[in-house]
């Protein structure tokens, strides 16, 4: 293959890691974002919402596209329900104090990844596509599915952007970030509003987890490189802006997606790496956000 | 310093000394195990429990000296005693260099940033496979582990040798963070985690001091490293992962942070649940993230935190 076909090769891996990174990001910005605290645990409710697609998959009869929809509907209801007791009876009581929060969300990580383990066991578990198409280019075949991959973030992307700037809910989720105090002065249950936040950033991370598993495969410390990606994307883009992080996604998905093919992955974590702890430590309001007042 | 501060630490370590003539072989080899992580909770405590900032990626300083000690002793052919010492001076800059970055960063910034760099480490050490031989680890060899004091072959696979040069460690990092706490600096150090501004406001250089907790506290953690790798004959990247950056955070929290002695309480505790726990379940860090939520919900302060805001007001 020569080194045309190669870059376009990789572009296209990058797209499909930028699409991946947009999406699994999306939920830990919302809620960095509205509540100012960051889940820790993240990763491991994109975890479960792998684990999720695969247990669905392989008891729901009728091949894997009705695996696929019915996991699509039943792994954000299960993370979003975990989510909602984790806020109930964690973050509230600790008042999302953010420091606590971390340490506390950091325990919850170990315990769902053991649990998983224990009950899903340790092999990496992989799950088929709902269709195998592959688009035949004139010098390799790329997967169909891949291209539905990052159709489906586009399309989940511009869904929530449009909840936020055009809805009523948006428009709450928004004052509620502006100032808490001023917020409850004016009525809006922000417990409640809180509350929904988090479930929904969890419930967007498992749907995300259900589109990525075909790609990858389900296995239980996998909650690990999505959350540390997205910290990256959050940070670079932003803390809490949502335009930031998807941008952010963009550059380090393909950026990813090129050194991996022509270098290794390891080397392009590394640059990742790097590149967000000097992002924060000489922007610390991110690339693209607004300083904090 | 006052009589009982003195005493009662002083006691401690006695009671570790004593404990080598009744303790099994085994009890013995966690012991060693407890005191050299020990000192890289009293490290932690100096950054988190004074200082008042909380690190996720204390594990690449752990790693620094860990690995400059194996490959020190491995590759480049220094004896033991001299491996200590290129351990404690990469430790030293290492956490130079990144404090110098990472202090720009608060609150959960300066979490993740952590976090970040020493994920960054832990990949780096994984990338050079070769030399550090990523999973599998480095392992010394036992005659690498024999050298001359005084005229004296000291061999460290002999296990009671090991117990008392890690007693001697740990004596050693207690009094030095004894000291730490107690003098100007540790006083300071107090008042910015208690109030930033105001700590600034009376003139006193708030970087250069976080700085100072930064390194003494990263270069606690390279000795700890570094001892871990000389006294158990390994290095091997799972001690550079993120586990090992929680695992202080934990022990810190469970003793009771800013108390000298909660870290080495809260290290061997933890070292009694997982051992006791894995006697029933291979999921040992299942416990490590219960402990850690129900510490926070429930009992903040720590168990000597605790004991000294009840009774004992004088503990240090």
């Amino acid at each position: 293959m020569g080194f045309f076909p190669h870059l376009l090769l990789a572009i296209l891996e990058g797209t499909v890691a930028a699409a991946v990174l947009a999406l699994s990001a999306l939920g830990l910005a919302l809620v960095f974002g509205v509540m100012r605290v960051v889940n820790v645990a993240h990763g491991e409710f994109f975890m479960l919402g792998a684990m999720l697609a695969w247990w669905v998959a392989k008891s729901v009869p009728g091949g894997p596209a009705a695996g696929f929809l019915a996991a699509l509907i039943i792994a954000p209801l299960a993370v979003g329900a975990l989510a909602f007791v984790t806020e109930r009876l964690l973050l509230r009581r600790i008042n999302y104090d953010p420091e606590a929060t971390i340490v506390a969300t950091i325990g919850l990580m170990f315990v769902i990844q053991q649990l998983a383990l224990t009950v899903f066991g340790a092999d990496a578990k992989a799950v088929s596509a709902p269709f195998t198409y592959r688009i035949a280019l004139p010098w390799f075949g790329f997967s169909g599915y891949k291209l539905f991959v990052v159709v489906a973030s586009v399309f989940i992307l511009l869904a929530v952007w449009w909840v936020l700037a055009r809805t009523k809910w948006g428009l709450v989720m928004r004052v509620t970030q502006f100032d808490r105090e001023t917020a409850t002065a004016f009525g809006i249950p922000v417990n409640r509003v809180y509350s929904a936040v988090f479930v929904a950033g969890a419930a967007l991370v498992a749907v995300a987890a259900v589109l990525i598993v075909p790609i990858q495969q389900a296995h239980y410390l996998m909650g690990l490189d999505p959350l540390l990606m997205s910290f990256i994307v959050v940070i670079i883009g932003g803390l809490g802006s949502i335009k930031g992080s998807v941008i952010a996604a963009v550059i380090i998905g393909m950026a990813d997606g090129i050194i991996s093919m022509f270098f290794s992955p390891t080397l392009a974590s590394i640059i990742a790496t790097l590149a967000v702890a000097l992002v924060l430590v000489f922007r610390p309001q991110g690339l693209f956000g607004v300083a904090t007042r | 310093m006052t009589a009982r501060i003195l005493l009662l630490h002083g006691a401690v370590i006695v009671a570790l000394f004593l404990a080598q003539y009744v303790a099994s072989d085994y009890a013995v080899l966690t012991l060693t195990r407890i005191m050299v992580l020990a000192v890289y909770a009293l490290g932690y405590n100096i950054l988190f429990g004074y200082a008042g900032l909380l690190s996720l990626g204390h594990a690449m300083f752990f790693a620094t000296g860990l690995y400059a000690a194996a490959l020190g002793v491995t590759r480049l052919g220094m004896a033991v005693p001299e491996a200590f010492l290129f351990a404690a001076v990469c430790g030293v800059i290492v956490s130079f260099v990144t404090g110098l970055i990472v202090l720009r960063a608060s609150g959960v910034a300066f979490m993740i940033v952590t976090l970040m760099f020493s994920q960054a480490a832990f990949l780096t050490v994984l990338y050079f496979g070769d030399i550090t031989r990523g999973d599998e680890g480095i392992v010394i060899k036992d005659d690498q582990r024999v050298f001359p004091v005084f005229g004296h072959a000291v061999n460290l696979a002999d296990l009671l040798v090991r117990y008392n040069i890690a007693l001697a460690f740990l004596a050693l990092a207690m009094f030095l963070c004894l000291a730490v706490v107690r003098s100007r600096i540790g006083h300071v150090l107090v008042a910015i985690r208690e109030n930033e501004n105001r700590t600034a406001m009376l003139g006193y250089d708030v970087k250069r001091y976080k700085l100072i907790a930064f390194v003494l506290s990263g270069s606690f953690a390279a000795l700890a490293g570094a001892s871990y790798a000389l006294l158990f004959a390994y290095a091997g990247s799972t001690l550079a992962s993120i586990q090992y950056s929680i695992h202080p955070l934990l022990w810190t929290l469970l003793g009771g942070a800013a108390t000298v002695l909660g870290p080495v309480l809260g290290t061997a505790l933890m070292f009694l649940l997982v051992d006791f726990a894995s006697g029933f379940t291979s999921a040992s860090l299942l416990f490590v993230g219960v402990v850690l939520i129900l510490l926070v919900l429930f009992f903040p302060k720590g168990i000597l935190g605790t004991i000294r805001q009840r009774w004992l007001r004088w503990l240090p």
